[in-house]
Order: C-alpha cells, then sequence, then structure tokens
C-alpha cells in the first residue's frame, strides 16, 4: 500500500485521527461478527445463563435441515433473475441512450431515479400493482386466462419480489453499462461503420465485447444487492410467505434470530453468509485490481 | 452517431419512451391512488386518471391518519428520517476525510492493520450480522436513541477509499510547500486538503443521504419508541392491518411523500449522483 513521497511526522496526530473510524468499527462490526462466529458454535439454554460449546452441531442441522436448503436454492433462484431482468433492460436502456448523443441528458433524467426510491416503497408499489382486489396487473391477467393470487401461490409471491427488486436496480446497470458505452472508443466504431457494419452488428461485436468487465463487475454488485439490500422488500410485501415460498437467505436469519429467538441457528447462517459475502467482495477486488493494470 | 439513420433513430426514442413509461408506470399509479377515496379503490381495478380527493388525502396522512396506526405523525416521522439521513452523512464523510488523511498522509506504525480493519467493513453489510449488533446496542443502552440508530451505519469503508484514492493524486508538491511555508498537519488539511475535496463531498453526501434516507431493518430493530419511527417504518405499519383494510389511498399518498425527497436530490444533483455513485462503487 503507497503513501505520499513526504509525509507529516507525528506521532500521536495519525491515530486521534483514525480514532473514530476504528473505534465505530471495532464496537460495531468486528466485534459483533465474532460474536456470530462464537455463538454459532454453542449453545445457550433457554433462560441464557449457561452456554455450552457444541462444534458444528448448528451447521450440520442447518445443511440437514429442508427449510434452510429451500431458502438457499430460492435466494439463488431470486438473485440470478433479478441481476439478469435488471442487467438486461439496463443494458437495453443505455445502449439507446449511448445512440442519441443530443437528449441523452433528458432520457438519462427520465430512467435514473427509481434508484432513490427506497426498497420497501418499491416493494409496496408493486404489492399494490399486483393486489388482488384492487391491483392494475391481476385485472389485465385475467383477461389472458391467469388467475394472479400471491397470497396463495408461491411462485406468483416469487415474481412480485423479483419484479419489485429489479425495477429498483435498473437505473443502478443502465448509469454503469452508459459509462462503460461512451468509453468504447469512438474509431473503433468508425472504422467498422466504413467497413460496412450497421448499427445492430457493431454493438455485438464491438461494444458488447469491451464491456465485459462492467457486465461482471455490475453481476457481482447486483448479486450482493438481492441477497443483502432486499429484505425491506420481502418484509413489507410477502413477509417471507406463503408458506416460506419467498423466505430468502437474510430474511431466515431476521426470522429465526429476532422473531424465533433461536440465537446459534441464526448464528450460524450469519457466519455463512459472511463467507458468501466475503467471495463475493475477493472476487470483486481481484477483478478491479486486474483491471487497474490493463 | 457515425452515420444518418432516422428510421433507427425514430426506434430508439421510442423504444426510451416506452421504457421510461414501464419503469414510471408503479409511480404513476400510486400518484393516482393518493387522489381517490377508499370506496373507489375497492370497487376494481385503480382508475387510470386522477381523482378528486387528492388534498383531503394528502391533508389526512400529514395530520391524523398515522395515529390510528400507533405511529406518530408523518411530518414527525419525516422530520425522523431526515434527522438520521443528514447525521448518517455528516458523521460518514467526518469520520472518512480524517482516517484516509492519517492513512495517505503518514506514516506510523500498525498502518496497515488500520487499513485492513477499515476494509473489513466492506465485507459486514448490517444485514448480515443483525443479532449481535443489535445486541451490543442494547447493552450500550443505545436502543431509542439517536446514536444507536445512526453510530452503527456509520462507519463506511467505501468513504474512506474514495478519499484516499483522491488524496493519492493531490501533487506532492502542494504538501511540500505547506511544509515549507511551516503548515502543520492539521493546517494543511483545512486550508488545502479540504477545499480541494469539494466537489468528492458533495458527491458523497447526495449518495449518503440516499442511503441514509432509505434505512430499513436497522431502525426497525433499534426503535421501539414510535418518537424514533422514521418514514420507512410508517410505511411498513400502514400495510400491516391486521383485520379490516388497508387504506390504500393513504398508504399511496405516503408512498409519494416518502419517494419526493430522494428522487428530487437524485434529479437535480444528477452531476454530482453519478460522480458519486460510479466513484464510490469501483
Amino acid at each position: 500500500m503507497d503513501t505520499k513521497r513526504t509525509t507529516f511526522n507525528n506521532r500521536l496526530l495519525p491515530y486521534l485521527l483514525l480514532a473514530p473510524q476504528l473505534a465505530i468499527t471495532l464496537v460495531f462490526f468486528i466485534w459483533p461478527a465474532a460474536q456470530a462466529v462464537k455463538s454459532s458454535f454453542e449453545r445457550e439454554d433457554p433462560f441464557g445463563f449457561s452456554t455450552v460449546f457444541v462444534g458444528l452441531t448448528h451447521y450440520r442441522r442447518l445443511f440437514e435441515d429442508p427449510n434452510y436448503l429451500d431458502a438457499l436454492w430460492r435466494t439463488a433462484v431470486f438473485a440470478v433473475s433479478v441481476t439478469i431482468l435488471s442487467m438486461m433492460l439496463g443494458l437495453a436502456f443505455a445502449a439507446a441512450v449511448d445512440r442519441l448523443a443530443r437528449s441523452a441528458k433528458i432520457y438519462t433524467t427520465l430512467l435514473v431515479w427509481p434508484y432513490a426510491v427506497a426498497p420497501v416503497v418499491a416493494g409496496v408499489l408493486w404489492w399494490f400493482l399486483f393486489n388482488t382486489s384492487t391491483g392494475l396487473l391481476p385485472f389485465f391477467l385475467e383477461r389472458i386466462g391467469i388467475r394472479w393470487d400471491h397470497d396463495l401461490n408461491g411462485t406468483h409471491a416469487m415474481i412480485l419480489i423479483i419484479i419489485a427488486a429489479a425495477w429498483k436496480q435498473i437505473s443502478y446497470n443502465f448509469l454503469f453499462f452508459l459509462a462503460g458505452l461512451q468509453s468504447v472508443p469512438q474509431s473503433l466504431i468508425e472504422a467498422a461503420a466504413i467497413d460496412g457494419s450497421g448499427p445492430v452488428r457493431r454493438f455485438f461485436t464491438i461494444s458488447l465485447p469491451l464491456l465485459s468487465p462492467t457486465t461482471f463487475f455490475l453481476f457481482i454488485i447486483n448479486v450482493n444487492y438481492t441477497m443483502f439490500d432486499t429484505f425491506p422488500i420481502v418484509d413489507a410485501t410477502t413477509g417471507g410467505g406463503p408458506a416460506q415460498a419467498t423466505t430468502t437467505l437474510v430474511y431466515k436469519v431476521y426470522q429465526d434470530g429476532y422473531v424465533g429467538l433461536n440465537i446459534g441457528s441464526s448464528s450460524a447462517q450469519s457466519v455463512l453468509l459472511m463467507l458468501i459475502v466475503m467471495l463475493l467482495t475477493f472476487v470483486q477486488f481481484r477483478f478491479v485490481e486486474r483491471r487497474v493494470q490493463y | 452517431m457515425v452515420e444518418n439513420r432516422p428510421f433507427l433513430t425514430f426506434l430508439t426514442h421510442a423504444f426510451l419512451i416506452l421504457g421510461f413509461l414501464m419503469v414510471a408506470l408503479p409511480v404513476y399509479v400510486a400518484i393516482v391512488a393518493s387522489t381517490h377515496d377508499i370506496s373507489t379503490l375497492m370497487s376494481g381495478p385503480v382508475p387510470l386518471l386522477p381523482g378528486s380527493h387528492l388534498i383531503e388525502n394528502y391533508s389526512t396522512i400529514l395530520t391524523s391518519a398515522s395515529a390510528a396506526h400507533g405511529l406518530p405523525n408523518y411530518s414527525h416521522m419525516a422530520l425522523n428520517s431526515l434527522i438520521m439521513a443528514l447525521a448518517i452523512t455528516a458523521g460518514k464523510i467526518a469520520i472518512s476525510i480524517l482516517s484516509a488523511f492519517a492513512i495517505v498522509y503518514f506514516r506510523f506504525p500498525f498502518r496497515l492493520l488500520a487499513f485492513w480493519i477499515i476494509f473489513v467493513t466492506l465485507m459486514l453489510p448490517v444485514e448480515v450480522r443483525i443479532m449481535p449488533t443489535y445486541k451490543i446496542v442494547a447493552d450500550l443502552g443505545m436502543l431509542n436513541s439517536w446514536a444507536g440508530l445512526t453510530v452503527p451505519l456509520i462507519a463506511s469503508a467505501t468513504a474512506t477509499f474514495l478519499f484516499r484514492q483522491f488524496f493519492m493524486t493531490v501533487p506532492d508538491e502542494l504538501l511540500e510547500a505547506a511544509r515549507v511555508d511551516g503548515a502543520g498537519p492539521m493546517k494543511f488539511f483545512r486550508d488545502i486538503l479540504l477545499p480541494l475535496s469539494r466537489t468528492n463531498i458533495g458527491a458523497l453526501c447526495v449518495i449518503l443521504f440516499i442511503y441514509g434516507w432509505v434505512q430499513y431493518l436497522w431502525p426497525l430493530l433499534v426503535t421501539t419508541d414510535p418518537g424514533y419511527y422514521t418514514l420507512m417504518m410508517g410505511m411498513k405499519r400502514m400495510v400491516t392491518v391486521q383485520d379490516g383494510v388497508i387504506e390504500w389511498q393513504l398508504v399511496m399518498a405516503g408512498s409519494v411523500l416518502a419517494m419526493l425527497p430522494p428522487i428530487l436530490v437524485v434529479v437535480f444533483m444528477q452531476r454530482l449522483f453519478i460522480r458519486g455513485l460510479t466513484e464510490t462503487e469501483k
């Protein structure tokens, strides 16, 4: 890690400057994370008087628990669907805006604001649109023979949260894809145009391959977003139901720990989630580092 | 554009307008629904044109409606959201800029260790360590307090990295000149570094304000006293009705009001917003 060529010589000051951030990080990040790891290996008696070391019991139980395995699978389905849906739409909008140099700014403004909508509000808005008695969409779905009911049908509930989560994320992907497209060298595009390839072909043979680092970066960021930041969407709309059909991993940690007070299992689930985030962050950083060296 | 293809340009415009309409649909429906009374909403799909109860619904939500759900009134919750968002923004920027300054402009033992401790926070979103963090805040007696609501959300590795990256691009000559002139580290920080960082700070403010405004899970856990409820918690309470009907016209009016401030920030601060986003996340 690099510093400046010249630096200040001061013994105490740097520690004072770092103190606030380090204090908060140690108290509210490192310590709780260590506690989670510790209590994932322990069982507490119902009155909280004593704890016993139980080794990997909580972890073994989790992997034998069909509910947990279901949640794991559902989270993967949810994360990948939201990521693909929002990235495809984001890319399509970015490609279109990139073509229109003159009105690009207006369209960017028109498309960028959903980023600022709180996840819980996004959830409530789509819930209302899909509401069985008052909603607009079930009314149209009925006409093509689909009886919409996310209160009873698990697949419908999952589709509801996928749409709400993807809707909020389109603008983010759009911005990054647009930035990526605008940095594609104009000379390449012009050379291809002179050789007679049309705009669609140029997009698929030149722009898209050059966007692959952005695409990869966005994929990781989006998976991260869907796994962790979508808690409010699930909580305010389906509440994990019906019959756990929309209980994602994060929601289950909350349910088992805060609502169900099953500390050991909830901690083990937290630790597994931390491992997932670490893996995602690691992959992302390795990749960013590589790209910097280009 | 390399060549002129009017038809393709027309298609592109059409696609973007269609896309915008699709993206805006839920918000349009929310605005329309917030102008009708409940009996209109319950008697079939939402009308596509605004009704005549706009003023009535918005004044109800701003003055009395929330009491029915055990909520403080709406402007009180909006004020709480604002305090929380501003406190998180100011706090994050203050501690990150100081620690980035320490890491870049000083050489001291344990510098690398400090850097890594901060780095690790990137990997520990609050959702992952809910229970133990909640327990610590409870043990420290910080439940139902502004400190409990904001401080645990303040440490931020991304903001520290952004400042660190920016400081690395500041020419060394500035520091040398400042030292020749006899300026100490804090004077250099205040008179040279801080003014140079203005745009970065502005960009971060936009991003962090939105981050603070939309917080949901954390306030839900640490506040049981309605006096501290934020808008996002109010939203959830209003749609969790045990028996009886959800007052959709008020929920939608509430949603519109809760969306407004951050959307305005994004639309009017677009340049800063995009800068903050692309630079913090990369």
